[in-house]
């Protein structure tokens, strides 16, 4: 699981309100090469939750020096979305799991992939 | 171009397959959408015809759209047409000299192509038809290995093969500019792609699908039935990213009985991933998920450029959702195990549409468009069945025959406003819906067909999808 994804995930068990961001507890964090694309994170940007990126990247070691704030005029600034193309695109999440703020309940990742199937009492 | 202005108002002729006759329309009339252009046919156009001129369009244009379409085989600037060769012969001759002579002068290289449809000319007969154009002011000299300039006499015999006509009912000859994307059709083959399943989509009507979505470069797109990922394939070719969620454990892991003839158990390295990798496009790749289309985990926003999708109809895959009539005995600690599969219920075709259409209607970006296959049982469709929603607006709707009362038809919406409360709700009571009540109705009335032709009695469609 990329930290874009985790971005647009939100926690969707039944009676939760404030599931978002969910908590990454990872065992194994991987970081694959991906081809820099300024554009694609150029049009990524306006669509994420800053806050809940830098601290997904903090919380796996992995956030180097992104800034706490959004930097102004970023299309221009290479440097700064070269930064953000590696949180986004390059850092994944191997092994662990996700979960869920208010409830509690998580989510394994296994080979990379989020399994977010509720049960079926949880339904 | 230095003469761009004066090239501006130049016919382009476009040179269609013959299948998926449906489908044509709403392609190219998506890949000029994103030129921001409109789809112009001159007069006397027809749909079904394997030809059609375009007025309003540039080289440009033209490329931009042959570099994508799977329904067009060729493009050509058209310098002259005719019911018959003589018309064909004035219109030419009528053909602005400045227009013609950058392609003609005597330094250049040409060769002139005759193509019939629905007729086979003999070789003599093709000599002949090129040396009866000798009143072009051709220049340059003849290289049929690598012209410059490659020249097409299309002879349009019709379409009905068992009333061939003697002579061509229409005539064009125009200078040839690009080919379209057929080739992907056999490249892109899922007969050669690593990993497949029972259901994976056609190559060439994924590709369809994603020109209807008008996919374009740095898109996001998400599938929530990926299943093998047959449409990120496609997305991905196109430059889009692409992710996709599916409620089948095994099918997102790439885990399981193979689809393949002599082959039982999948490969450890059979995923949606690896075949994004065996075309070239693993940087596209987002992430798949294992999730309930009908339990989205998505945050409320305008995440994605397109949704494109195939749903389960519950004819070679069931149609599933999580949850349960029964009561289910947890494990005394109340945990499962990692590799536990929730106990799946039936999932209506009805609610599959309801959710889909406004899951679509609240994570497309405004603009952004929906393609997804409905279901009909033919002896009982009308337009009223295909589902709407305030939020989308309805593109195109193209018929694919699967048997005599069957068919599944492509459909595109385009998100033209943010919901408000009240449109979640609009459609829900909507009795159009009726046809897909109740999650086997569609299956049944499939099998019906097969259960009269067979002879046998109608209980075997009760045997349950899931």
């Amino acid at each position: 699981m990329k930290l874009l994804t985790h971005n647009m995930l939100t926690s969707h068990v039944k009676g939760v309100s404030k599931g978002y961001p969910l908590l990454i507890k990872a065992t194994e964090v991987k970081v694959n090469e991906v081809e820099f694309n300024p554009k694609f994170v150029s049009r990524m940007i306006p669509k994420l939750e800053w806050g809940a990126l830098v601290q997904a990247a903090e919380g796996l070691g992995q956030r180097q020096d992104l800034p706490g704030e959004l930097v102004s005029d970023y299309e221009q600034n290479d440097d700064f979305l070269k930064k953000v193309h590696r949180v986004l695109l390059e850092v994944e999440v191997m092994e662990g799991c996700l979960q869920c703020p208010e409830s509690g309940r998580e989510f394994p990742i296994s080979k990379g992939i989020p399994n977010m199937l509720l049960n079926e009492d949880e339904v | 171009m230095a003469a761009s202005s004066s090239r501006s108002c130049l016919q382009y002729l476009l040179h269609l397959a013959q299948d998926n006759l449906d489908f044509r329309l709403p392609e190219i009339k998506a890949l000029l959408a994103l030129r921001a252009k409109p789809f112009r046919p001159c007069e006397n156009f027809k749909e079904k015809s394997p030809f059609w001129c375009l007025d309003g369009l540039c080289e440009d244009d033209v490329r931009s759209i042959m570099a994508r379409s799977v329904c067009a085989k060729s493009a050509f600037e058209l310098w002259g047409h005719g019911r018959t060769h003589s018309e064909l012969r004035t219109s030419i001759l009528n053909y602005p000299l400045k227009n013609m002579s950058p392609f003609m002068h005597k330094d250049s290289t040409y060769r002139i192509n005759v193509y019939t449809f629905n007729k086979t000319l003999l070789f003599a007969e093709r000599i002949e038809r090129i040396d009866a154009m000798e009143y072009l002011p051709f220049e340059g000299t003849v290289s049929l290995k690598s012209p410059q300039h490659i020249f097409c006499l299309l002879e349009d015999y019709g379409t009905d093969p068992n009333n061939i006509p003697e002579h061509p009912s229409y005539i064009y000859f125009g200078r040839w500019i690009a080919d379209g994307q057929r080739e992907l059709i056999r490249s892109h083959s899922v007969k050669n792609r690593h990993f497949i399943g029972n259901t994976s989509m056609d190559a060439g009507l994924s590709f369809i699908m994603a020109n209807h979505a008008r996919v374009k470069e740095n898109d996001l797109i998400f599938d929530p039935f990926v299943g093998t990922g047959s449409l990120l394939v496609a997305c991905s070719h196109f430059g889009a990213y692409v992710c996709g969620t599916d409620i089948d454990y095994n099918t997102i892991h790439g885990k399981g009985r193979s689809s393949r003839k002599n082959q039982k158990w999948r490969g450890p390295d059979e995923n949606i991933r690896a075949n994004l990798r065996q075309y070239g496009t693993e940087r596209m790749y987002l992430d798949v998920m294992v999730s309930d289309a009908a339990k989205p985990v998505w945050r409320n926003a305008a995440l994605f450029d397109a949704i494109i999708t195939d749903p389960p109809y519950g004819i070679r895959e069931s149609t599933r959702k999580t949850g349960s009539h029964k009561d289910i005995t947890k494990p005394p600690d109340g945990i499962y195990v990692e590799s536990h599969v929730p106990v799946s219920q039936a999932y209506h075709l009805s609610d599959i549409f309801t959710d889909l259409l406004n899951f679509s209607a609240h994570h497309l970006v405004i603009g952004g468009r929906l393609v997804y296959w409905l279901p009909v049982y033919r002896p009982e469709y009308c337009e009223e069945m295909v589902p709407l929603h305030p939020c989308l607006r309805l593109i195109s709707n193209c018929e694919q025959t699967l048997s005599s009362h069957t068919s599944r038809r492509l459909i595109t919406m385009e998100k033209i406003k943010e919901p408000e409360e009240l449109d979640s709700l609009a459609h829900l009571s909507d009795p159009r819906f009726s046809p897909y009540q109740g999650h086997n109705a569609f299956r049944e009335k499939y099998f019906s067909g097969f259960n009269k032709r067979c002879g046998k009695e109608d209980s075997k469609s009760d045997v349950s999808g899931e």
